[in-house]
């Protein structure tokens, strides 16, 4: 009864590769900007509204906040399928919001809320959600990626047309982690998407000050995969090559590698001085700033105007509003539940502390 | 081929072999990863045919890359598989030790009981095979350590054919110690024997005079030294731990209760060892049953050295824990 | 009018100094613009506000260290409050988007309302907490656990000790001068766990027995062997005889002690018609009740029987007063509230007979922690003279040393005097049938001055119903 199941998925031309109905439906035109710009949005205001409450000693733990890098959450994410797998990193607030996470769990699960995304066990840096295959956040740099490779190669293996998708930073890409993966992705021909979001910065080295060549995506393709640098501050830049890198996988030309180039406009968590960043750079970058870029193309070619957007922005406000109260009256999880959760289920002496 | 259904001949290597083979037989999402186990046949010989029998998928070898394929084998857990995820030996693992602690053992907790982590990680332990100090660990305590993984430790032959099944029903992370000098142990497999109760110590040998706690490959050395006891009257009652995470007090406090001494074996070096873990609960459960102090026979604190002498002194030995054993007792 | 507070930036900050201003009074802000600067301990950081208007007035000068959550300044509206939506998106310019439920929502203040400024922003910021705020207030015995420690195995009360540390706290130094006198507490005596227990409920003084284990520790079987040659050997004993053991060297007791008991008990002996009378406990009920809470009760809540059989003495005394008192100028005067006196028998002979003041009222705990606290320190010759003088009728249980029966001697002026022996196991007829229960001879030593025989024989009643409800005592 040994099952003779193909190791590799058969190769296809990416011109055949069907994309998703939904994404095709949005794939470009006005609407489909407008829901980028809706996304990128949501991810920015909520933030802001994270800082007013972590200073407030509202939500604790470290928070990294993605302002700046929206466009690659968004961009990436419009790429993928329900059916996709997301691993994510310690920054993942945009990934969880763009991937469809509601702003009431992540900002609940902020709040360490019984309701929020990992019944609070997890805090900012750790948001999962099953059933939108969100495997979540990751706060050992580089650990996210060889799990990535797991679930493409259960993917792969079961025969599903899944892609898994793996955002990880320019620090990670120093990691043994990332070489490992990215040898063994190749190797096996897994269906990864590896997504590096090149802010520049490992927390607080220069991207120069640690690595001896800092081309990634050309380092990248030495495994022998497809590997493209992408305007990571150009959401539809970002979403087209992600488009064609996830065509790429599905038919069957395995692991593919993107090296979006992006900053962060704050500094690295809350309780970050920023002494390492000149403040014109950061000017210069914030004069990129993705939202801002998609705004007045949409302007420019008149499919935005100030009623719109202040529409918009007033939905989200409410949302975000109805996410932060929701928040603070969610029921927190029992103390008497300290220990659920450590095993499936409850065995033996395990429950002793 | 054969079925283990009958009282034969076997050995360790081949009880876990037969039980390898009946998981990927059993079940299409069971599969085999880990480096050498195919083509070679597993480092220690384990995994020898298993790649004829079930091919390059199911019996995979990896790149020397610890971290990634144990960190493979958690997200093809996560994503429905049920991989057995073999490292070579315990001192490899650190490389890994990352993805079982940060990600195997935490995503079950951290994602709120969203993402059970249905994985099977096997390891060889331990040392006596003169291959010196990075290739001489005991590190099960560093697993032990580790809510949220299983950590067993099969010293007997039923055990090493009758492990990996209800490991691999576990929904969560189980980690299993073979202890390289355990592999050629031959002997007849009970066929009476069913499925290892996993959370469940052993009495290997019972006595009323003296409780032998161990786990591994000091089982051997304390079950010949119970022999050497009884020759001198004393009466040991041999306990195996096979559980090390969680650890089943409950035996052990039923052991001391009985012979109101207790001598702990374990190969690991004692500071911070399993051993010192089984006295502090002794001492917590137990204490007004001790009628001596509870003694410990670990490895000298060294890392271990190659010359066969040497090597020797550094590990706990059957003498030892005999002289332990008097020393409670008289 | 919103207030600007001292942000957090980490679970581990709870205070920041305020270095710099970085808009003055009057100056517009916007929401996300960089306000002022703070000092944490960690670094120093540009802090935002959260309100778009004009900076209004200033509540804390540069240099001043604040709790979290302190407003430092307040933010007016602005004068115009403008709609930008044509600036969404870009940066540093917020669009102002009204929002009902956002007002509605308590400003984001920790620890203080959204209201007006609560008192301690109205004045000077709140000074930065003095180290010392936790200081103890209750003086001298304030002492780390080191000290307690020290002064326990010194026999150094530390209630008496001048602290001469930080706070009047006491430190190792005073034990040390203060212990330099006292006499160290003997050493205890090393057995094992098992051997401790099985001393404890067989009845058997550690000390008595020989240890056979690593460094002469006591083991399980050494105790085992001495209750049985114990109650192979002992005969009856009497107080005074017992205070005399011919194990012991003479030259160990103080020659005074001896002196002292010697006149006292040939003055009782002269002056008091003892008479005497006994009878026999059934004890199951209240060494049931005793097995049964011991194994629930933590360690330091373990009881003894002796807890109860001096609980039941006193009881019945109090219901019995015509015992509880003095015989003095040849009349009976009734003792004011009962003071047992325990008789203990010291290591190196001799016997002290401390008082448990108003054992009547204590409870089994309370008096089993009065008595093993008053027998350690008369063992260690640490009583003072008012724990050794008042008892109303004394006590003495020789059980623990294997005597079955006990005839004593009264402590004048006290009129009686209560022995129990060792509960033992006895053929015992119930409802007609044989069994083996555990049982205790209760004795009492009369003055026959004070009263007859039908007094003496109520109290024995007492004390035996007394014991048949344990759970009452």
């Amino acid at each position: 009864m040994t099952a003779s199941r193909p190791t590799t998925r058969p190769r296809k031309e990416p011109s055949s590769a069907k994309p998703g109905r939904k994404a095709a439906a949005r794939r470009s035109g006005a609407g489909h900007r407008t829901d980028l710009l809706e996304a990128m949005l949501r991810i920015r205001r909520f933030e802001e509204r994270c800082v007013e409450l972590y200073s407030a000693a509202r939500i604790r733990g470290f928070v990294h906040l993605y302002i700046g890098e929206e466009a690659v959450a968004v961009g990436v994410t419009g790429a993928l399928e329900p059916g996709d797998a997301v691993v994510s990193t310690y920054r993942e607030h945009g990934h969880a919001l763009a991937r469809g996470l509601t702003p009431e769990s992540v900002m609940a699960e902020m709040h360490g809320k019984a309701t929020g995304c990992s019944g609070g066990r997890g805090g900012s840096m750790h948001l999962f959600d099953a059933s939108r295959r969100f495997y979540g956040g990751s706060a050992i740099v580089a650990g996210g990626l060889p799990l990535a490779a797991g679930l493409a190669l259960a993917d792969l293996m079961r025969g599903l047309p899944g892609v898994t998708c793996c955002f990880f930073g320019d620090g990670a890409f120093a990691e043994g982690e990332f070489h490992e993966t990215a040898n063994l992705a190749a190797l096996w021909n897994l269906p990864l998407l590896l997504v590096c979001e090149n802010n520049l910065y490992a927390m607080g080295t220069a991207l120069a000050r640690e690595h001896a060549q800092t081309d990634l995506a050309m380092r990248a393709a030495s495994y022998g995969m497809p590997a493209w640098a992408v305007d990571g501050m150009d959401v539809e830049a970002v979403e087209q090559a992600a488009r064609r890198a996830v065509g790429g996988i599905r038919a069957g030309a395995g692991p593919h590698f993107l090296e979006l180039r992006t900053y962060r406009f704050r500094a690295h968590s809350m309780y970050d001085p920023d002494r390492y960043r000149d403040k014109a750079e950061v000017e210069r970058w914030k004069s990129r700033d993705p939202i801002a870029r998609l705004t007045e193309r949409m302007r420019d070619g008149g499919e935005l105007d100030d009623e719109a957007l202040a529409r918009t922005e007033q939905r989200l406000a409410e949302e975000i509003d109805h996410a932060v109260t929701a928040a603070e009256r969610a029921p927190e999880e029992p103390v008497g539940d300290l220990l659920r959760h450590v095993t499936s289920a409850p065995y033996g002496e395990v429950s002793r502390p | 081929m054969s079925t283990g259904t009958r009282a034969r001949g076997t050995t360790y290597r081949e009880a876990m072999r037969e039980a390898l083979r009946e998981a990927l037989r059993s079940d299409e999402r069971v599969f085999l990863m880990g480096e050498d186990v195919g083509r070679y046949g597993g480092c220690f010989g384990v995994s020898l045919g298993l790649l004829e029998e079930f091919g390059p998928d199911r019996v995979r070898d990896t790149p020397l890359s610890e971290s990634a394929f144990v960190g493979a084998g958690i997200g093809a857990a996560l994503a429905g598989m049920r991989p057995v995820v073999e490292i070579m030996t315990v001192n490899f693992s650190l490389l890994a030790l990352d993805q079982i602690l940060n990600n195997a053992a935490t995503l079950l907790h951290m994602s709120g009981g969203q993402l059970p982590v249905p994985l099977v990680i096997r390891m060889t332990t331990g040392a006596g095979r003169q291959l010196a100090a990075q290739h001489s660990h005991s590190l099960e305590s560093f697993y032990a350590h580790i809510p949220g993984i299983r950590v067993l430790a099969p010293a007997t032959l039923e055990d090493a054919r009758h492990v990996l099944a209800p490991a691999l029903a576990d929904p969560d992370p189980v980690v299993i110690f073979e202890h390289g000098s355990l592999y050629n142990a031959a002997g007849e497999l009970d066929p009476a024997a069913g499925p290892v109760e996993l959370d469940r110590a052993a009495v290997r040998r019972p006595g009323t005079d003296v409780s032998l706690i161990t786990y591994g490959g000091s089982l051997p050395k304390a079950l010949a030294a119970a022999d050497e006891l009884a020759a001198d009257g004393v009466d040991a009652e041999v306990v195996d731990l096979r559980s090390l995470r969680p650890l089943d007090g409950a035996t052990i406090a039923a052991s001391v209760a009985r012979t109101h001494r207790a001598v702990v074996v374990d190969e690991a070096w004692r500071t911070g060892s399993l051993a010192a873990e089984v006295s502090a609960r002794i001492a917590e459960e137990s204490f007004y049953e001790l009628d001596a102090p509870v003694e410990r026979v670990c490895s000298a604190e060294v890392p271990i050295p190659y010359a066969r002498q040497l090597e020797e002194a550094a590990l706990p030995q059957t003498a030892d824990i005999v002289a332990a054993a008097h020393r409670a007792v008289d | 009018m919103a207030e600007f507070t001292m942000p957090s930036l980490g679970a581990d900050m709870d205070e920041g100094t305020l270095v710099e201003w970085l808009v003055a009074p009057g100056d517009p802000v916007r929401r996300g613009d960089p306000v002022a600067v703070v000092e944490t301990a960690k670094s120093t950081i540009e802090v935002e506000c959260f309100e778009s208007g004009a900076m209004g007035r200033r509540l804390v000068e540069p240099g001043t260290t604040v709790p979290v959550g302190t407003p430092l300044a307040l933010i007016e509206p602005a004068a115009e409050p403008r709609e930008e939506p044509g600036e969404a998106g870009r940066p540093r310019e917020e669009p102002r988007v009204p929002s009902a439920s956002r007002r509605a929502a308590p400003a984001p203040a920790a620890g203080a309302g959204a209201g007006p400024a609560p008192a301690p922003a109205a004045g000077p910021a709140p000074p930065r907490a003095p180290a010392a705020s936790g200081a103890p207030e209750h003086g001298a015995a304030e002492a780390g656990p080191l000290v307690r420690h020290l002064a326990e195995r010194s026999g150094v009360d530390l209630g008496s000790v001048h602290g001469t540390g930080p706070a009047g706290r006491v430190t190792r130094a005073d034990i040390e001068r203060a212990s330099a006198g006292a006499a160290p507490r003997s050493p205890r005596v090393r057995a094992t766990p098992l051997a401790r227990r099985l001393a404890a409920e067989l009845g058997v003084g550690l000390s008595e027995v020989t240890g056979s284990g690593r460094d002469a520790a006591v083991r399980a079987r050494d105790v085992s062997g001495a209750a049985a040659r114990r109650s192979a050997a002992h005969p009856p004993q009497r107080p005074a005889t017992a205070a005399a053991r011919a194990s012991r060297p003479p030259g160990e007791e103080a020659p005074g002690m001896r002196q002292a008991i010697a006149r006292l008990m040939t003055r009782a002996n002269r002056d008091i018609p003892h008479y005497y009378l006994s009878t026999t406990v059934d004890m199951t009920a209240a060494t049931d009740w005793l097995h049964d809470h011991n194994r629930r009760a933590p360690l330091p809540e373990r009881l003894l029987p002796a807890a109860l059989l001096l609980r039941a003495a006193a009881v019945a005394a109090r219901e019995v007063p015509e015992l509880n008192g003095f015989w003095a100028d040849d009349r009976f005067t009734p003792g004011e509230g009962v003071h047992l006196g325990v008789a203990v028998s010291l290591r190196g002979g001799g016997l002290v007979a401390p008082v448990l003041h108003r054992a009547d009222t204590l409870d089994p705990h309370a008096l089993m922690a009065a008595l093993k606290d008053l027998v350690t320190r008369a063992r260690t010759g640490r009583l003072r003279g008012s724990e050794v003088s008042g008892a109303t009728i004394t006590v003495t249980n020789l059980g623990d040393q294997g005597v079955e029966t006990v005839f004593g001697v009264i402590h004048p002026p006290q009129v009686a005097l209560v022995g129990f022996g060792r509960v033992v196991d006895r053929p015992w007829a119930v409802g007609g049938l044989l069994g083996v229960r555990p049982v205790v001879t209760v004795t009492l030593s009369a003055d026959h001055r004070a009263t007859d025989g039908a007094v003496g024989a109520r109290y024995l009643s007492a004390v035996d119903r007394l014991l048949q409800k344990p759970e009452k005592l």
